[in-house]
């Protein structure tokens, strides 16, 4: 087997416990979509557009509060500028590629794909091979994604309306946030967050949501250097 | 909102790609401020909590901490499986049984 095929299968192995972590929530994300009210060809696309898992679950979540555009997007910005630290963290490994390898691995460079490969970057070091184990994670978590969240589409349509799986997104949120709450900073960040956005629930757009988000990150960092001094 | 949709997946889109291109693109070029990177971190609780809290708190848009919130009870309920568990799925499916029986509960 050639050294590029061997990198990219790697990969692929390494992606697949992720895998089994990430099946279910691309299935919840598809059935969620649906009932937010996006059509089959908006829930899919996503997946391929955007292809990034909580990204999704928000827009899902405006979505189906009649949030305004430009406040969407806004919040998939806020919510996936953690990739900016992945794009610089992985930017030392991949400086030899063309740009077209470049930007095919940044299409595919997602939370699950990023943490295989930098642990596997940081043990081997840069092989003339090693940006193919990136595509073998990366492609094997698309592909993933794609299936999972068709199958949500096509469950998530013959789900009742009175099951209230609208409860299931927050629910999500609260399975994604209480794990990171070790730290006071972190809480405080998550707790200063969470009262804005009642007290600020009623401003127009949605806005609130953005306030809040901004003045949890604001004191978190604060509490943090404070912390530190 | 369906006109729209596209208009966001396509710019969301577009912007999620240029984060992750940007650093590997400008290599050298560029480096993330220590309190930028700092603050990055703080993003996913401080977002989430802003979704989960009106979720849970605020019923047919007023607050309401009463215990007839049976919302806020079955969050509750999840924060707690969350924090001892920290499953995920385990989390949704105890949250989505404390709903449904609650509210048979309040029938």
């Amino acid at each position: 087997m050639k050294e590029s095929q061997k990198a990219f299968w790697d990969g692929v192995k390494a992606e697949i416990p992720l895998l089994v972590g990430v099946f279910p929530f691309g299935m919840i994300y598809g059935a969620l979509a649906i009932n937010a009210g996006l059509s089959t060809l908006a829930s899919q696309m996503m997946s391929s557009i955007v292809f990034a898992g909580s990204a999704q679950f928000i827009t899902t979540q405006l979505v189906s509060q009649a949030a305004p555009a430009f406040v969407i997007i806004l919040t998939i910005a806020v919510v996936n500028l953690r990739h900016m630290l992945y794009s610089a963290s992985l930017a030392p490994y991949l400086k030899h590629l063309s740009t077209k390898w470049k930007a095919l691995l940044s299409y595919l460079l997602t939370d699950e794909a990023y943490a295989p490969s930098i642990i596997q970057y940081e043990k081997e070091g840069i092989k003339p091979h090693s940006h193919w184990f990136l595509l073998g994670a990366g492609l094997a978590l698309w592909t993933n994604w794609q299936i999972s969240t068709a199958l949500g589409i096509f469950l998530g349509a013959r789900i009742p309306d009175d099951l209230q799986l609208d409860f299931a997104l927050p629910l999500t949120f609260i399975a994604m946030v209480v794990p990171v709450l070790k730290k006071k900073p972190m809480i405080a960040a998550a707790l200063s967050a969470g009262v804005v956005a009642l007290l600020a629930y009623s401003l127009p757009f949605k806005l609130g949501l953005i306030l809040a988000a901004l003045v949890g990150i604001i004191v978190g960092t604060l509490l943090e250097k404070a912390n530190a001094k | 909102m369906q006109n729209n949709i596209w208009l966001v997946l396509l710019i969301g889109g577009l912007i999620t790609f240029s984060m992750r291109f940007s650093l590997i693109y400008l290599f050298g070029k560029f480096e993330i401020p220590e309190t930028l990177k700092k603050a990055l971190h703080y993003v996913p609780p401080a977002v989430l909590s802003a979704i989960i809290f009106p979720e849970l708190f605020i019923q047919d848009g007023a607050l309401n901490f009463q215990l007839t919130n049976i919302r806020l009870l079955a969050g509750l309920i999840a924060i707690i499986t969350a924090w001892f568990s920290k499953n995920t799925l385990l989390t949704i499916l105890v949250g989505m049984v404390a709903l449904f029986i609650l509210g048979w509960l309040q029938l």
